[in-house]
């Protein structure tokens, strides 16, 4: 998470003094649930991301220089320079992009849970530890959108061992997502389509992982997909080019206080399960 | 790329046409105010919206003012019941204006960028395209108006960059309309929004701040489907749209200083094309260049280069020149080398008048 919180404000710096180019998206804030989730996926399982993909490719494994590199538009980035901050794919770590097109992730996740699915029930190919699981993860905006309706059915119907992940940041851009949809609460639509919908606080990092090792396991023991929404905050503006004032400054001081990162280093330091001393290290070596 | 402030002159078309009541040729110019692209569309939105109580205007966040500020104000004067937020969902976005054009409103659509209007395509392609045609004229959604911004800006990579407009030229039963500047684009929109066809209006986005000029303050509607000379010339014609035009005209001037004349058309309406306007030009000069961002492969310069083959074929001097972007996605790094460059233009400009 650190190291998440370090590179994104890195991007910032970067951006701000010219040195890159394009539309970058930072995840500040929501670092809770890409780390709550991704780490605990192995290399064979996969992550589709949206835009605000920096973090979740340096979770995945992806080289934090190579994600650099290719934000600077470099031929040693992950994508050879041609894809930019919202387009980060690595076929080593599984990580099948990066869609600066919100929604268009989530059929591609799709056709991946069912390629594991395929090669374990028609191929016959031995799965001891379980399916390969693909997480997707997308915004709130993205879930009044067809193809994510499209994709829960799907994934339903032929038990895909997939996860929708939804990060619920309250903001489409510039667009609230309670004014955008009757029925706010997204984990509701997990049941509709007959996979079970949670809803976690997704500025805690252990809460988010407890849910994660459900419904990872479920999706590996080929019980299906299951729809879980996190609720969130995006510290910074939607892109590092626009003005955030659409959103009050008492609801941004709010979610500031329960900073995930803040928030685990004062649960570890109760609970002593490492010192000061330790936890500056780890901060120095993001 | 670096844009000057430009006021670009009227220039009288040498069509043969009669020239309409509402043609800016005929009209005395006005004294407008200095203004910007997006300044100059929110005043044809101001406009339209006060002209016709039937008429609204949504899309994605167009109520705090839209993205590039075309919407601004518009909420506060005509309420949310008219100016209003839609999700994000294109298609139906789209096929919701369908409906309400189709009841006899006019639907002011937004797609916020070019490139994400692919959702929506079955819905304009099979639904607003045909709805006149199969209903046997007994419904037809001509109050629909779909507007968004188009085209390379610098920066915008693959999914802020694109320029879909050769995907709709090819379906009968649309309108496609491109402006050059803020006074073409107020005065385009006002006759794309009263016009009893669905037209899809791309907005130059490169252009929304660079591009300023005076413009009138009051209601006018500048002709569909006329093109403009506007610059003439003698040996050869150039035909763009857009944010493109600007990129010529700098070709233009270029070749005059090699002793070359140049003729340039502002095409403005794609489909239905004015093919006499052009006719008459390759007629004159016995060459033709077409240059569009779009990738070369199937772009709107195909459509053109056949047509004048077939009405020009003896006239012609040598083979119609495309300099067009490149047959690959749109680039991020590599959006310079993509481009069709005033460089690119005026070697092909060369290379066609000494053929």
């Amino acid at each position: 998470m650190v190291l998440g919180r370090v590179f994104e404000d890195m991007c910032a710096q970067m951006y701000y003094r010219g040195k890159m180019f394009g539309f970058v998206h930072v995840y500040n804030g929501q670092e809770a649930f890409s780390t709550g989730f991704i780490k605990l996926l192995e290399a064979r399982d996969s992550v589709v991301s949206t835009y605000c993909d920096h973090v979740h490719a340096v979770s995945k494994g992806v080289p934090p220089r190579a994600v650099m590199a290719e934000l600077f538009g470099k031929a040693t980035g992950c994508c050879r320079g041609q894809g930019g901050s919202m387009h980060m794919f690595s076929a080593q770590h599984n990580l099948l992009g990066g869609f600066a097109f919100i929604r268009e992730g989530i059929p591609v996740a799709t056709g991946a849970a069912f390629s594991s699915m395929y090669r374990h029930e028609v191929l016959k190919e031995s799965t001891p530890n379980g399916l390969d699981v693909t997480v997707a993860f997308f915004g709130d905006g993205t879930c009044n959108n067809g193809q994510f309706f499209e994709c829960l059915n799907m994934a339903q119907l032929w038990k895909l061992p997939i996860v929708f992940v939804v990060e619920n940041n309250l903001w489409a851009m510039g667009m609230s997502h309670l004014r955008a949809t009757y029925d706010p609460e997204i984990w509701k639509k997990g049941p509709a389509f007959g996979m079970p919908g949670v809803h976690v606080d997704g500025m805690d990092v252990l809460k988010v992982r407890e849910v994660a090792i459900e419904a990872i396991a479920r999706a590996r023991r080929g019980k299906g997909p299951t729809l879980v929404e996190c609720e969130t905050y995006r510290f910074r503006g939607h892109s590092l080019a626009d003005p955030y004032e659409l959103r009050k400054p008492d609801k941004k001081a709010s979610y500031a206080a329960r900073d995930p990162i803040t928030a685990l280093r004062k649960y570890i330091l109760e609970k002593e399960l490492a010192s000061e001393a330790e936890l500056k290290d780890i901060e120095k070596k993001g | 790329m670096a844009m000057a402030l430009r006021a670009l002159g009227r220039r009288i078309s040498h069509s043969d046409r009669f020239f309409s009541s509402l043609s800016e040729a005929a009209k005395p110019p006005s004294d407008g105010k200095l203004i910007n692209l997006f300044t100059a569309i929110n005043q044809a939105l101001h406009i339209a919206l006060d002209t016709d109580p039937r008429s609204y205007v949504f899309g994605e966040d167009v109520r705090f003012g839209g993205v590039f500020r075309c919407t601004t104000g518009l909420t506060d004067k005509f309420g949310r019941d008219r100016v209003f937020n839609t999700p994000l969902c294109e298609q139906g976005i789209i096929g919701f204006a369908i409906g309400l054009a189709a009841m006899g409103n006019r639907a002011i659509a937004e797609i916020q960028f070019a490139d994400y209007i692919y959702p929506a395509f079955d819905q304009i392609v099979n639904e607003a395209a045909k709805f006149r045609y199969r209903s046997g004229n007994e419904f037809n959604c001509g109050g629909l108006t779909v507007r968004s911004p188009y085209g390379a800006v610098g920066h915008g990579g693959h999914y802020h960059s694109q320029s879909p407009e050769s995907f709709f030229c090819h379906v009968p039963g649309l309108k496609v309309v491109i402006p050059r500047s803020p006074r073409q684009a107020k005065g385009l929109l006002l006759s794309c929004i009263r016009d009893p066809n669905p037209v899809i209006f791309f907005e130059p986005k490169l252009l929304y701040r660079l591009s300023v000029e005076e413009v009138p303050e009051d209601d006018y509607m500048l002709p569909l489907s006329e093109a403009e000379v506007i610059r003439q010339g003698s040996d050869i014609t150039l035909i763009g749209w857009g944010a493109q035009l600007s990129i010529l005209e700098q070709a233009c001037d270029a070749a005059a200083k090699e002793g070359i004349s140049c003729e340039l058309i502002d095409l403005k309406t794609l489909i239905p094309w004015d093919k006499e306007t052009v006719e008459s030009s390759v007629r004159k000069t016995g060459k033709l260049l077409i240059s569009h961002e779009a990738p070369v492969t199937g772009g709107f310069g195909a459509e053109i280069s056949a047509s004048i083959v077939e009405r020009c074929f003896l006239r012609l001097e040598a083979p119609i020149a495309r300099v067009c972007g490149l047959d690959t996605p749109f680039p991020l790094v590599y959006e310079q080398f993509y481009l069709p460059t005033m460089n690119k233009i005026l070697d092909a400009i060369k290379a066609t008048v000494k053929y």
